[in-house]
């Protein structure tokens, strides 16, 4: 979806501010919220596509204005109740008032942690083998679905290199959408700056996306 | 717990709104203890672990060791989460890029804030927030001056946008000066923001 997540190349948000000796929560209630993100994928309740896509859908002025942790909260909540694992009357009363559907891998316990403070893979099989190779020059296709991409506006119609094939994997476009995982070959394609911003941009800069096959054709 | 000390300086500004997510979130988080989803315990275990055991130091012990020892450095390059499998649990497809004098590499993810939690902890908030993702890819020398960043003007400057499930390390290059240190040294002068792209090394001594 074209929305205001897809910030690459956007102007007027201003310096950079870092914060000293940052900590890793600045509130208690976000660590709660990561952990509950991280336990909701690991017992199959959700995907990180799908958290992905709710976070995205926030509206914009509230997504600009919200912390990090607090999109979180807010794509968390949307995932919980567009899968029906929790309902609108249970997060009004702030407990659960029915039965909710088993989810695929139970619940998330102890033994569990050591496998969500790893990442997880997102390597699949497919049956074809990659379609491109290292140093083909591709076009990125101009596409605009309302759904979940995660082809970045500001490279969509450029031509670029590719320069690394990554394997091949869940197909975000799909798996967000609870349209399985259709796995497709991912690669690195490289742009040089002017490319993608115009004559003005600097030569010595060049920009690289990860992109899945669908996302681009033979230029 | 001990973050309500800590919690306590952060919230007086706004503790109203504060208080409120603190109550939504608890009342969330209910819901799935009662619903058999989630057990608070292991919760509590997720949080401890990203506050006390995965930082930036993971990254820095891999970078001091790829310095010091050129076969582990030729395996990083060519296959990281392999290279660093051989020394502990990685996740998968962690691509390392190295910085040389003619080329810089920094890292973003215009669209969220994908990171390598493994190797650098969870992302601070300048990576995950809109300034960082929207500069990155379009004024990358702007954002290293924010930095304090001042490369030569003929620098390749090699912005990598993390928009799928590969995760990228900078292989930082090793500072003049530092001859004969010991990894354990090497490792202590291995900054998080020069493994992102954001800074260097820093010699003080």
């Amino acid at each position: 979806m074209n929305g205001v997540h897809d910030m690459g190349g956007m102007d007027g948000f201003g310096k950079v501010e870092v914060e000293a000796n940052e900590p890793p929560f600045h509130h208690k209630w976000e660590g709660r919220v990561m952990a509950m993100v991280r336990a909701m994928g690991a017992n199959g309740g959700l995907n990180i596509d799908m958290q992905r896509f709710s976070r995205e859908s926030i509206p914009p002025a509230t997504y600009l204005a919200a912390s990090y942790y607090q999109k979180w909260f807010l794509g968390l909540k949307k995932t919980l109740l567009d899968r029906k694992l929790v309902g609108a009357d249970e997060i009004a009363a702030g407990r659960s008032l029915h039965k909710s559907p088993a989810l695929p891998r139970g619940k998330f316990e102890m033994k569990d942690v050591v496998r969500v403070t790893t990442r997880g893979s997102f390597q699949r099989d497919v049956a074809s083998p990659p379609a491109f190779k290292i140093g083909d020059k591709v076009r990125m296709k101009n596409i605009n679905p309302p759904t979940h991409t995660r082809l970045p506006r500001y490279v969509r119609s450029k031509v670029g290199t590719i320069e690394r094939i990554n394997g091949s994997h869940v197909y975000p476009d799909s798996a967000a959408h609870g349209h399985g995982e259709d796995p497709q070959w991912l690669y690195t394609v490289v742009f040089p700056a002017r490319e993608i911003w115009g004559d003005d941009a600097d030569p010595t800069v060049k920009i690289s996306v990860e992109a899945f096959e669908p996302y681009f054709d033979r230029a | 717990m001990s973050d309500h000390a800590h919690e306590h300086d952060h919230d007086h500004d706004h503790g109203s709104e504060l208080s409120e997510m603190q109550l939504r979130v608890r009342a969330l988080e209910t819901i799935l203890t009662e619903k058999g989803y989630v057990d608070p315990a292991a919760l509590d275990a997720i949080v401890e672990t990203y506050e006390t055991k995965i930082g930036p130091r993971n990254g820095a012990k891999i970078v001091a060791k790829a310095w010091t020892d050129p076969a582990f450095k030729k395996a990083l390059l060519d296959d990281a989460s392999k290279a660093i499998g051989t020394l502990g649990r990685v996740g998968d497809h962690l691509i390392a890029v190295e910085n040389t004098p003619e080329r810089h590499n920094m890292v973003v993810c215009t669209l969220c804030s994908c990171y390598p939690w493994e190797m650098l902890g969870l992302p601070p908030i300048w990576y995950k927030a809109s300034p960082y993702r929207s500069r990155a890819v379009k004024d990358p020398r702007g954002v290293l001056s924010d930095f304090g960043v001042t490369l030569p003007k003929d620098t390749e400057i090699r912005v990598w946008d993390s928009t799928a499930e590969t995760r990228f390390l900078v292989l930082p290059m090793r500072p003049p000066g530092t001859e004969g240190w010991s990894e354990e040294q090497l490792a202590a002068i291995v900054t998080r923001d020069s493994m992102i792209g954001t800074g260097l090394p820093r010699v003080t001594s």
